[in-house]
């Protein structure tokens, strides 16, 4: 598909930076905020910041999966790691997230088996390989990552593959949108919304944001141009006075998403209220294996787990909150930096402590 | 953790397809699409196709996005 790279042209992104300035000009001054970690990291490495005017100001927001993974669980799974029948797959971003006192790098390097996987459906592979050991996956992410790892749960389920078992600490994002919006310390003029969320869950889902809370939000695919587009659609829908959802990545979301993968989350995972790390807990927030599954959740296993500790002076929650950044955090780069983070913000690549680190002067 | 990327389906047999990446191939699971052919584009996610990319959608943005820089259209006339 040619159109892809086309998606990168510079000339473009030239012209959408010219027209979002003009746009914005006598409009006050504008947050918007991008929900997505991934988009964090592409527009801070395509440069986008230093293309907006003045008056626009790009915040980051709580869609950092590993980021807003409660300290608990990590706990967990490195108490978990340390029981000899078991080994612990993980996507590659929580291996260095700090837990209380250790991290599940750390315990690595002790020698627990701890593996890193692209799909969950590899730990599955390794579950059925090693049917002496218990394989837990750790099961992390928004709804773009969480049927991926309820179809490895159905399949160890309909294969019977006991000793595969999921800490699942999945989150929703429509729910944080929605005490981000309730929250008092925060005015924003507008959402970049999630590309690939949205892909599974569709446009209409965020009605609410449009028609309760009055404001403007737009999809937004991941190339340069994607972003920007969006964020000119929400200069225009602040100078027209009007909230909408808009899609502007409509060759990958459909108004009702994937019913497919939306089924398959329903049939392996149901709703419940979930703490978020540095935010609090959310209520309907969060999912958690269906008892029908029990037999695969490793919340199940018993095994004890330290009194968590959050590290003195991180300030990620209000990061996350999108009320700091992460200029304002005493520790940033004098003491906390990717060579030694200490909060999750600075251990993800898109956590927004990272994003600053690498990119801004 | 969202990143998805634009692969396109060289082959597949039931739910297991093929898909090239810049030359490389890779395994990727289709159970969560309906009616994938050989030659379309999908967004990989965690080994999964998680939707299926729509070509005229992805001209008509693009269509959009060069008309304000042929002048032809000024943002707020859509
Ligand atoms: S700079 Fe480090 S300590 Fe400060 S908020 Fe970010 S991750 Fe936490």
């Amino acid at each position: 598909m040619k159109h892809i790279s086309e998606y990168y042209q510079k000339d473009i992104c030239g012209n959408l930076a010219g027209q979002i300035s003009s746009g914005a000009k006598n409009l006050g001054s504008l947050t918007f905020m991008e929900v997505c970690g991934t988009h964090t990291m592409s527009i801070f490495r395509n440069g986008i910041r230093d293309l907006m005017p003045g008056n626009i100001r790009l915040l980051s927001g709580p869609g950092c999966p590993v980021c807003v993974t409660p300290n608990r669980l990590i706990d967990q799974a490195i108490a978990l790691s340390r029981l000899p029948e078991i080994v612990i797959g993980t996507f590659g971003d929580m291996l260095r997230v700090p837990g209380s006192s250790s991290s599940l790098e750390k315990e690595r390097a002790r020698g627990a088996g701890i593996h890193t996987f692209y799909s969950p459906l590899d730990a599955l592979e390794l579950a059925k390989n090693y049917p002496q050991k218990t394989v837990v996956f750790i099961g992390i992410g928004f709804e773009t990552t969480t049927p991926t790892v309820a179809a490895a749960l159905m399949d160890a389920h309909q294969n019977r593959i006991h000793n595969f078992k999921v800490l699942a600490s999945h989150k929703l994002v429509t729910p944080a949108l929605k005490a981000l919006l309730e929250s008092p310390e925060l005015k924003l003029q507008g959402f970049l919304l999630p590309g690939h969320v949205s892909t599974i869950i569709g446009r209409k889902i965020y009605e609410f944001v449009a028609r309760d809370y009055h404001t403007p939000s737009a999809i937004a695919g991941f190339e340069p141009a994607d972003i920007l587009h969006a964020i000119l659609n929400l200069v225009e829908q602040n100078r027209d006075r009007t909230a909408r959802v808009d899609n502007c990545y409509k060759r990958s979301v459909k108004e009702d998403g994937n019913r497919i993968a939306l089924d398959l989350m329903d049939q392996v995972f149901e709703v419940c209220d979930a703490e978020w790390r540095g935010i609090g807990e959310i209520p309907a927030s969060g999912l958690r294996i269906r008892e029908e599954f029990s037999d695969h959740d490793a919340d199940g296993i018993e095994v004890f787990v330290e009194e968590t500790r959050e590290a003195d002076g991180c300030i990620c929650g209000e990061i996350l909150r999108g009320v700091k950044i992460p200029a304002d955090c005493p520790l940033f780069r004098k003491i906390c930096h990717p060579g030694n983070p200490i909060g999750p913000c600075m251990v993800s690549t898109e956590g927004t402590c990272a994003a600053y680190y690498k990119y801004s002067k | 953790m969202c990143l998805g990327i634009p692969v396109k389906i060289i082959s597949r047999e039931d739910k297991e397809g093929i898909a090239e990446i810049g030359g490389v191939e890779r395994k990727v699971d289709l159970r969560l699409l309906e009616g994938v052919e050989i030659g379309d584009y999908v967004i990989m996610h965690a080994g999964f196709a998680i939707q299926k990319l729509d070509e005229k959608e992805a001209q008509e943005t693009l269509h959009l996005l060069q008309s304000y820089l042929d002048g032809s259209l000024t943002p707020g006339d859509y």
